[in-house]
């Protein structure tokens, strides 16, 4: 990936985590919900984004997230394992299975219906894991998937957003 | 061994998730331990340099408040001059001794950076540190409420288990009925908080205030908690369990006060020797 790529990662990478830690970090929806909007760095990885950066970025990710929120590795835990079912999903819900090269998740792209059911499967998968492992206890199961199902559709409302942000792949 | 290196090549994917999400789990597993887990702990310079920062900018937009709260805790402090601590049974001149003014409780003012409420364990953290005297298990209160406990302090910052943690459970007292019981905090909403074992012949009224009770050194005598907003006694239990509305908003902490025991060595030592 050339420098420029990555420096443009980097700076996304940074925008993203300051954006949750400073501003979505301090909203309280309904006095208890908290969008995690960080994700969206892993949704807009390219389609055919290597393995390997796909994992190690979701987890170092998660742990500066994690750092900032004083939650040890449950965000990396929670972003490593939805980084894990994004092929899966991708594969799942694409219709044709050969994308060009380099292609990148958006709404220019792959339509929105794509990106509403692609955004949607992933934020549910990265807060499952995240909750429970917040309580770490099976006990007020309903209570929790509530708080889930919640905590989903408000990051997904923001995350969706942000790629309507992203726009033409002209843009820096 | 070629085979399980190429099944494993093949399957790089997978195997590299594993990896990461039990170095993740791990993480996890150590925090709860309670073990000093320096790099993500939030004292830590970075985050806390970071948090600092923020803060200077936002703290403008809340100067209008804390100055009218300012005013609010300079009249209370007022209150408290010697004026209030006349003893009415000491009219005669008598030798005065000294003990009977002398301070138990020094505060050192700070300033919340790092807060959560929505948490079942809630943490926050204040701009003081070690180099300020703070050390683990101090107190933290505000004139309107108990904030939490000290827990670990690096040179500059500390960070403080809140009143909202599952955990957490602070002794308190009824103020006309003088009942001691336990505060704590059962989840969710961050406005309200549990009292329990109340004995049942305690005649409980909505609005009842509720205060530190002073048996724990950690925290003075009489500071303010909340008001009794319902009560009930719980099925095969014999004492009542009351809903507290907290009187701090945890969700607006700006300036906190931490307290340091001056007595606490003293009294240490003395009851050390209980069991010789």
């Amino acid at each position: 990936m050339e420098a420029r790529e990555v420096l443009r990662y980097m700076i996304r990478f940074v925008l993203l985590v300051l954006a949750q830690v400073v501003v979505f970090n301090h909203m309280r929806l309904g006095g208890y919900i908290n969008p995690y909007v960080y994700v969206l760095f892993v949704l807009l990885l390219p389609i055919d984004v290597n393995g390997w950066f796909l994992l190690l970025s979701a987890f170092v990710l998660g742990l500066t997230v994690d750092m900032f929120m004083d939650s040890a590795g449950m965000h990396a835990a929670a972003t490593v394992f939805m980084a894990f079912c994004r092929p899966a999903v991708i594969r799942l819900i694409s219709v044709k299975s050969d994308f060009e090269p380099g292609t990148v998740p958006g709404i220019a792209s792959q339509g929105l219906t794509w990106v509403v059911t692609y955004a949607l499967l992933l934020i549910l998968l990265h807060h499952i894991p995240l909750f429970f492992l917040e309580v770490f206890r099976l006990s007020g199961f309903w209570s929790t998937l509530s708080r889930i199902l919640l905590s989903s559709l408000a990051s997904f409302a923001f995350v969706l957003l942000g790629f309507f942000f992203m726009g033409k792949p002209a843009r820096g | 061994m070629r085979n399980l290196f190429n099944f494993i090549a093949r399957n790089y994917f997978f195997f590299a998730f594993l990896a990461l999400e039990v170095v993740a789990i791990l993480l996890i597993a150590q925090n709860h331990q309670h073990q000093r887990s320096f790099f993500l702990h939030s004292g830590n310079a970075v985050a806390g340099f970071f948090y600092r920062r923020v803060d200077a900018v936002t703290s403008y937009l809340d100067l209008q408040q804390v100055n009218e709260q300012l005013a609010r805790e300079n009249a209370l402090l007022m209150e408290q001059l010697p004026p209030a601590f006349l003893d009415p049974g000491l009219q005669e001149p008598v030798i005065h001794q000294d003990s009977l003014q002398e301070r138990r409780y020094a505060y050192l003012p700070a300033r919340v950076i790092n807060n959560s409420v929505i948490r079942r364990s809630n943490y926050l953290t204040i701009d003081k540190g070690s180099r300020h005297g703070i050390e683990p298990d101090m107190g933290v209160i505000t004139p309107y409420g108990v904030v939490g406990i000290v827990k670990n302090v690096s040179e500059r910052f500390a960070t403080v288990i809140s009143l909202l943690h599952h955990e957490s459970r602070i002794s308190v007292r009824l103020k006309e009925q003088e009942h001691i019981g336990s505060l704590i905090w059962e989840g969710g909403d961050y406005r309200r908080a549990t009292m329990e074992y109340i004995p049942s012949h305690v005649a409980l009224q909505r609005g009842d205030t509720i205060l530190t009770s002073g048996f724990s050194r950690i925290f003075p005598k009489d500071v303010f908690i909340g008001t009794i907003a319902d009560f009930e006694i719980r099925r095969g239990e014999n004492f009542f369990t009351a809903g507290v509305d907290l009187a701090l908003d945890f969700n607006r902490l700006g300036q906190v006060q931490v307290v340091t025991d001056l007595m606490g060595a003293e009294q240490d030592a003395l009851e050390a020797l209980n069991d010789n």
